[in-house]
């Protein structure tokens, strides 16, 4: 690729949110953008990131490609395979996992029919662990989209897992 | 100064130092504290955790690298606390790790298996499943087992920070860390095998050494890289009288720990099998074997002859760059002692004009280490990193510490450092914008420093990098205009050379060379170059130039290590100079076919790890080395052949038994003469035109350099190396109506090739890139100058 189809992967409403970001940080600091430059990507493509996007966003951002790559494949706000219209997290650690996290993600695989990381036949929602949403305090905590819901049951789960579209 | 005590010994150390590093220190008498991730040119990670100690007051251990010495501070390394946690952490990181030993490559030089022989246990409590992770393919170089990864990532930080280009990351987290790349793609670097010596397992090792020999069976030796003009120190490995291998000898002033991987992969050539073993002489038209004093007989018989009849001055020899200083030091005295002063070894220069103002040698006029101290650099005309990679690391390093690097080229190279501010023109008009920068100094008020100097550059149109770059150089601090491969090979080679000159002398600063092949500056002190002997002193009838030679169409050739059509400047010219001659004599440890068809003897040599000798480096500095194995066949050392040569012509003082014999002689000659130092500067009459139309731009790509790096495949196979092709901007190939997958016939005088179309953004407008070193290219003629280009239909 030339560094011009490098570039032009990334939608001009993109990259304009982008640089709004980048003018928070110190121009030679353009690295510090690329959190939110990854959102910006991924919520533009459906909510995940293929290596082509992301190599696009170390293009535009002027750094080497493996370092954004570090990065989306460390955080699991990234999601690096296709996924549903709903992400939906369960958080195993310690805190939720004493407090029924696993029993809850096993309710929900059998309820969704799909096993975490999968995504249900029609599309509607991915499943995921997470790792401590820092919300130990309400564990078991589960985020839905950008939403965290706390002290989750099966119960309290069915409702939200029907309500979303 | 603070005192800390570490097992029990006391130390009086700068603050700010890690607990590591003072127990590191030469004669600090503490046994090494276990390590992974610490490396003391990297940076620090701490994420290893095997260099755990016990500080007292401290209640957990500490990690010794990243535990920063306080006054009074008490460290034990091996208390029991020390030890326990340190058995701990090994007992971690054997947990995924294979314990594959006896197919390891990596086995006996092993930091973990070492490090688990000390801290390790016999059993493992570990019964659960040990991960496994995908090998990666990382090029022709760097072999991957990265199941046996321990991510200390010392092979990333290496990218990141010394290279210069993170081309590894730690991929995932947790339990599903990877290192790999980004998508999966070779290195690039050409610094990417030291990655292999960090690796503190047997994650990373070298490709072509691979299952070849065990660390424990072969022998060391030191010696010389033979490329480029840095000199770097480096350790042989034999086995069985073979090379297996090649890896860095520290030098903290010349290449640090480092290497560069052409000369830590071009031994592979040194077993080729195309090395010439056998002396051989032509009888109609067919090769055949011979022994010594046969062939030799017959060199100096033809020899002789040739110089009775015809003048001594029908003889000229062309001398590789990379040749010792005793191999160019008797080939001159055999050559003017025959009477002649046609010799050089210049091969990819056209233009000597500004020969007799060129100091003792070409060179850096500091040393590399005083690279980093410059505050402005200014590069003319260079590849740095690909023509001398070490070197281009130290311009890293300054660029790292604030200094601000200009550049001047014909294309648009990516460097490994930060560029301040960039011109990328056609070759033809980099001498213009050098006169560009001298208007403004002397618009500034910048004294003239020779007189005609501002009727010269008085009709250029200073640019904007003209403004900022004078600007630069008139700011206090050291600089240094470092002239590259392209500079010294320009057709107007003179030109950019006065003009620098000129340029310096006007700031205060430096002109620097960093020239071809190993030992160019020995070359100018031994009297390798046709104006001057091995006595500083220009020569009032001076030789014939290379490229002079060549046009003379001399009566005889000698050639040292020279493939004429692929290291001379101009391939068609030599090509055609050699097969017209009476007689050519081919000094060299291969067989080259293209060679062959014009020699009449070809004698065998050996390559510099078969014999004893010499090589100057940029800064002056002579690095000896002995060979480290035995010549193979019955190829020997050059200055040998030239010595016997020198006897059975009758030439007098050739009495020599030992290399040190010959170096002991130059070395007094060195001494006794003084150089012609303080040469006036000198302005060029006139300055060149642009060229309008299209003109050539040539490299000898960096595995293509020399004989020696031609026949590594390993290399050879690398993405960095080049392929003959026509490379242009998009914006050319258009108007020539081209695109990237056509074929070009391109013509330049009588000479013709057809070349694959390649497009990049990185050649300025109506330049097509060319590069030297391939047979395809061969056809052509000089590196610089007006081209025809047209589409080919076949
Ligand atoms: S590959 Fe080697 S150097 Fe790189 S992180 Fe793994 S163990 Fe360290
Ligand atoms: S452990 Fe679940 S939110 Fe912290
Ligand atoms: S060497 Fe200190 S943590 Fe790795």
């Amino acid at each position: 690729m030339s560094s011009q189809e490098k570039l032009s992967i990334l939608s001009q409403a993109a990259r304009a949110e982008i640089d709004h970001w980048l003018t928070k940080y110190p121009p030679e600091q353009k690295r510090s953008a690329l959190l939110p430059a990854l959102h910006i990507v991924q919520d533009e493509n459906g909510g995940w990131l293929s290596p082509e996007l992301i190599e696009g966003v170390a293009h535009y951002l002027g750094i080497p490609p493996v370092a954004a790559y570090e990065v989306a494949t460390f955080y699991s706000m990234y999601d690096l395979q296709p996924v549903g219209r709903n992400k939906v997290k369960v958080c195993t650690s310690i805190s939720c996992m004493l407090r029924g996290a696993d029993e809850l993600l096993a309710y929900m695989e059998s309820h969704l029919g799909i096993k975490a990381g999968e995504t249900t036949p029609d599309g509607r929602i991915t499943l995921k662990k997470a790792e401590c949403l820092a919300a130990c305090g309400g564990a078991p905590a589960v985020m839905i989209n950008r939403n965290y819901h706390e002290n989750i049951t099966p119960e309290k789960a069915n409702e939200l897992l029907d309500d979303l579209e | 100064m603070i005192e800390v005590e570490i097992d029990g010994k006391k130390f009086q150390v700068e603050p700010g130092k890690m607990i590591i590093e003072v127990a590191d220190q030469i004669d600090s008498g503490i046994g090494e504290i276990p390590r992974f991730c610490y490396h003391k040119k990297l940076s620090i990670a701490a994420n290893c955790r095997m260099c755990l100690v016990d500080v007292e007051k401290s209640g957990k251990p500490l990690p010794a690298c990243a535990t920063p010495v306080t006054d009074g501070m008490i460290v034990r390394t091996r208390s029991q606390k020390a030890r326990e946690a340190q058995k701990a952490v090994m007992e971690f990181l054997l947990i995924n790790h294979p314990l594959d030993c006896p197919i390891c490559d990596q086995g006996g030089e092993c930091e973990l298996q070492d490090v688990a022989m000390g801290y390790g246990q016999d059993i493992s409590r570990y019964n659960e499943g040990k991960r496994s992770v995908k090998d990666k393919n990382l090029g022709s170089l760097v072999a991957t087992e990265m199941t046996r990864c321990i991510h200390c990532t010392r092979c990333v930080r290496f990218g990141d920070e010394i290279a210069g280009m993170q081309e590894l990351g730690t991929i995932g987290r947790g339990e599903s860390t990877e290192i790999g790349t980004c998508v999966e793609r070779s290195l690039v670097s050409e610094l990417s095998g030291n990655i292999i010596d960090l690796c503190p397992v047997g994650a990373l090792t070298s490709k072509p050494f691979r299952f070849s020999a065990r660390a424990w069976e072969m022998e060391q030796a030191p010696s010389i890289a033979p490329h480029d003009c840095v000199g770097s120190n480096l350790n042989l490995h034999t086995l069985r009288q073979k090379v297996m291998r090649v890896v860095p000898r520290e030098n903290e002033s010349i290449n640090e720990t480092w290497l560069s991987d052409r000369d830590r992969f071009s031994y592979e050539a040194l077993s080729s099998d195309e090395r010439l073993l056998q002396p051989m002489i032509k009888e109609n038209d067919e090769w055949l074997v011979t022994d010594w004093p046969t062939a030799l007989t017959l060199v100096a018989e033809k020899l002789g002859k040739i110089a009775q009849e015809q003048g001594a001055n029908k003889i000229g020899a062309l001398l590789s760059p990379s040749s010792t200083i005793e191999e160019i030091y008797l080939s001159q005295k055999m050559l003017r002692k025959l009477g002649s002063n046609n010799i050089d070894h210049r091969l990819q220069q056209i233009d000597f004009s500004a020969q007799d103002s060129m100091p003792f040698y070409p060179g850096l006029p500091m040393s590399l280490e005083d690279i980093e101290t410059q505050n402005t650099l200014f590069l003319v005309g260079s590849h740095i990193n690909h023509e001398q990679p070490i070197a281009g690391y130290r311009v890293r390093k300054a660029a790292l510490l604030g200094c601000s690097v200009f550049v001047l080229n014909p294309a648009d190279y990516t460097f490994r450092f930060p560029v301040q501010d960039k011109c990328i023109v056609k070759p033809s008009a980099m001498p213009n914008v050098l006169a560009e920068v001298i208007k403004v100094l002397l618009e500034k008020g910048i004294e003239e420093p020779v007189a005609g100097l501002r009727e010269l550059v008085n009709a250029v149109q200073p640019s904007e990098f003209a403004h900022t770059l004078a600007a630069a150089l008139l700011t206090e601090g050291k600089k240094t205009i470092i002239l590259g491969a392209i500079a010294q090979n320009h057709s107007h080679a003179g030109h950019i050379k006065q003009l620098a000159d000129a340029l310096a002398k006007m700031t205060h600063g430096h002109v620097a060379f960093l020239t071809a092949g190993a030992n160019s500056a020995g070359a100018w002190i031994a009297g390798g170059i046709p104006h001057r002997g091995a006595n500083k002193k220009n020569l009032t009838h001076p030789g014939m130039n290379t490229q002079q030679m060549l046009e003379a169409r001399l009566s005889a050739y000698l050639l040292l290590n020279v493939e004429p059509g692929l290291d001379c400047a101009n391939p068609l010219l030599a090509n055609q100079a050699m097969s017209t001659a009476e007689f050519v004599v081919s000094i060299s440890p291969y067989f080259c076919h293209k060679v062959a068809s014009y020699s009449d003897v070809l004698l065998p040599s050996v390559p510099f790890s078969e014999t004893a000798g010499t090589f100057v480096n940029a800064e002056g500095k002579w690095q000896s080395f002995k060979g480290a194995v035995q010549p193979q066949g019955e190829a020997r050392p050059a200055w040998k052949i030239i010595r016997v040569l020198a006897n059975l012509l009758e030439l007098p003082e050739f009495d020599y038994q030992s290399c040190d014999e010959v170096y002991g002689e130059l070395m007094q000659k060195v001494a006794e003469n003084k150089a012609d130092s303080h040469f006036s500067l000198s302005i060029p009459s006139y300055l060149p035109q642009t060229i309008v139309g299209i003109e050539r731009l040539t490299e000898w790509p960096i595995y293509r350099a020399d004989s020696l790096v031609r026949r590594a495949p390993s290399l050879q196979e690398t993405v960095i190396n080049d392929s003959p092709v026509a490379r242009m901007s998009l914006d050319l190939a258009n108007r020539l109506q081209l695109s990237a997958d056509c074929h070009v016939i391109v013509k330049q005088g009588e000479g013709e090739a057809i070349l694959p179309v390649e497009l990049s953004d990185t050649i300025p407008d109506n330049t097509v890139y060319i590069p030297a070193g391939f047979g395809l290219t061969a056809e052509l003629a000089a590196p610089f100058g007006a081209i025809s280009i047209e589409r080919s239909d076949s």
